[in-house]
């Protein structure tokens, strides 16, 4: 029996989809195979073999990577305040959660630097400890920090509150405490979404480029980022060396994304409805 | 040995979820807390398993401070409306949970959790679900892995928080009884909260009712809904017909008929009867003092025909309530003029105020019951066919 769908026109709108989705994504993703395969399958190797890239590359995936796991510890957190309280303040706390977003990410770069500059706000103090933070790689981790924190809050508040609270009562009265109650209850509920923040945590902070450049010091070898090559091969005209090094990131993102999308699904293995 | 609650408070901003409610719960007994949403129930059980205070007010049970103790301290078993099973755990982790999160010392070996799990799921009839999940059962057998789940921590106390609530009819009678039969097997000491009289009064062995945070009635079954001991206990058990009296002389009237033996002396001038619609005899031809009526309508309901009736004297309409068949031998049909009298009332003398004094209440009956017709009516156009008279009666 053929299946009624809610909307009409199934197969113009996929097919709508498909051609849209070919056009915006997958066609500048091609272009930039195509112009990569210039240098061959050697010339990429040669290429990736560089020192310099590849401490690029392990800057801006690693850097990524403890970005997301920072924020994914500091977002739940703050989803979990913003969901549970109730405090004078707690909508505009909410609406400082998007500014990452909505910021200019040069602007957000450049004020980076400034506070955590030696002579800064925060450098100033953090120096006298003997940390440096701007024209570092620990630099480059806050400026990832920062742009991909909206993501790990935004995906967990609305799960956050659909959370029943009976479920953890029920925990209460059946003798867990509250750490147990957290572990065996809540944690493994939100693993689901706090993967799917992680991974666009991720994926904002491998991509990002305008804020880190600024607060990195783009010092080769040591606080130069992946994104950061592809424009200066570029800036010297070579281009098939910029495509490569941009198919190699994608191919590194694609990697992590599906392991993260099959953990995701294994996690998420309870909600598989129908006996 | 007994769960002693005295005079609890409770309030909620500016409405009062308890008031100074007391009550006392027998070892092994089935209580249930019947009343209205709002009424105060739930946060009376929730009080109980510890997730939630009272402002004033004792707990006792077994002689021991209920509310110094955490909820994962008093041992009670508590069973939600929504179920509230954990998704992320199959059916076995589930009922296994309570055992698995005791401290190291106390927790069973995992072999005996394993048996009991299996134990608990075969008392609950779900043998062979232990590796599904929540998400791949139906409403009534996540209700009984909830129950489960609460019974494996060996609870001295079952609370059960609308356990049918969100079952469909047939399920939530089915498992009412089969409840029923588990009570009757373990003797454990159970709270039922519920807004469904039919269950409370099927279920408990006592029920409380309660309204507006005060405790109304506790009593059996029998005694709430034969001897209401207020107007709300009248009005929210079972269906009542309201008859406003009038004192004349040593009785009290209400269109023509008299409720003689009033028990108050004269102190009181009016009052106000609750009728069920089971106890209005209905009559073909006049019986000493009954009203005059005239049938409106005929409600089919199953094996029970609701009337509605006109009553002129009483210049209201009254609702009575027969059994089918003996509407189908009456051939009673909607418009036909017929004697209607009360034989039982429960009647609260009204105050100065004009509302009812719940402590002065009357159970009224009947001296010499009316005999009721079952000769079949006679009518002009006769041979009243089954057919006809289906088709009059409209449901």
């Amino acid at each position: 029996m053929r299946r009624r769908h809610f909307l009409p026109g199934f197969n113009l709108s996929l097919g709508y989809s498909l051609t849209y989705l070919g056009l915006i994504v997958l066609l500048p993703l091609a272009a930039l195979a195509w112009k990569a395969s210039g240098l061959g399958f050697d010339g990429l190797v040669r290429l990736l073999r560089v020192p310099r890239t590849l401490a690029a590359l392990k800057l801006s995936f690693g850097g990524a990577t403890l970005a997301a796991a920072i924020n994914v510890v500091v977002g739940l957190l703050v989803a979990w305040v913003l969901v549970r309280y109730r405090f004078p303040g707690r909508r505009l706390f909410d609406a400082v959660v998007d500014l990452p977003f909505a910021l200019p990410t040069a602007v957000a770069g450049i004020a980076l630097t400034a506070l955590y500059a030696p002579n800064g706000w925060i450098g100033r103090w953090l120096a006298e400890i003997g940390i440096k933070v701007a024209y570092t790689p620990v630099g480059v981790l806050v400026a990832m920090v920062f742009v991909g924190f909206p993501f790990v809050v935004r995906t967990l508040q609305p799960v956050l509150e659909s959370l029943e609270r009976d479920v953890e009562e029920a925990a209460e009265t059946l003798g867990a405490r509250r750490w147990q109650v957290f572990l065996k209850v809540i944690l493994p509920m939100l693993a689901p979404t706090l993967l799917t923040g992680f991974a666009l945590a991720l994926a904002r902070a491998v991509g990002e480029y305008g804020s880190v450049i600024f607060i990195a010091g783009n010092i080769p070898m040591k606080s130069e980022i992946a994104p950061l090559l592809i424009v200066q091969s570029l800036e010297q005209f070579d281009y098939a060396g910029a495509a490569a090094l941009g198919v190699a990131m994608l191919a590194f993102s694609f990697v992590l994304l599906l392991a993260i999308t099959l953990l995701q699904r294994w996690s998420h293995r309870w909600a598989e409805s129908a006996p | 040995m007994t769960l002693e609650l005295a005079r609890l408070n409770r309030r909620f901003s500016d409405y009062p979820a308890l008031n100074d409610v007391s009550l006392a719960i027998a070892p092994g007994e089935f209580l249930a807390v019947l009343g209205p949403s709002g009424s105060g129930k739930t946060t009376l059980l929730r009080i109980l398993a510890g997730l939630d205070y009272p402002e004033s007010g004792q707990v006792s049970f077994n002689g021991r401070d209920f509310l110094a103790a955490a909820p994962r301290q008093r041992n009670v078993g508590l069973v939600f409306q929504h179920y509230a099973l954990f998704r992320h755990l199959t059916v076995a982790e589930n009922v296994a949970f309570g055992l698995r999160v005791r401290p190291r010392r106390v927790r069973p070996k995992r072999a005996d959790i394993d048996a009991r799990v299996e134990h608990l799921l075969k008392r609950v009839q779900l043998e062979g679900f232990g590796r599904r999940y929540p998400s791949q059962l139906s409403g009534g057998q996540r209700q009984r892995v909830a129950l489960a789940r609460a019974l494996a921590v060996e609870p001295e106390l079952l609370l059960l928080d609308e356990p049918f609530g969100a079952l469909d009819a047939q399920v939530r009678v089915a498992l009412r009884r089969w409840l029923r039969r588990l009570h009757e097997e373990l003797g454990l000491t159970t709270v039922f909260v519920t807004h469904d009289q039919e269950e409370a009064l099927e279920l408990a062995d006592r029920i409380a009712v309660m309204n507006r945070g005060r405790i109304e009635q506790v009593g059996t079954p029998r005694e709430i809904y034969q001897q209401p001991a207020t107007p709300f206990v009248c009005e929210f058990i079972g269906k009542a017909n309201h008859l406003a009296l009038r004192r004349e002389g040593e009785r009290f009237v209400a269109g023509g008929w008299a409720f003689a033996g009033e028990p108050w002396m004269g102190e009181h001038a009016r009052a106000i009867a609750y009728v069920r619609p089971e106890h209005l005899t209905l009559s073909a031809t006049p019986t000493p003092g009954a009203w005059r009526a005239h049938l409106r309508h005929v409600y089919l309901a199953g094996a029970v025909a609701h009337l509605e009736l006109d009553v002129a004297a009483l210049d209201q309409p009254l609702e009575a309530d027969m059994a089918s068949e003996d509407l189908a031998r009456m051939g009673l049909r909607a418009g036909d003029g017929l004697y209607v009298s009360p034989s039982h009332a429960v009647i609260f003398p009204l105050g100065r105020d004009g509302k009812p004094l719940a402590e002065d209440r009357w159970l009224w009956r009947v001296a010499v019951p009316a005999v009721p017709v079952r000769l079949p009516l006679q009518r002009p156009e006769a041979g009243v066919s089954p057919q006809r008279a289906d088709g009059e009666m409209q449901r």
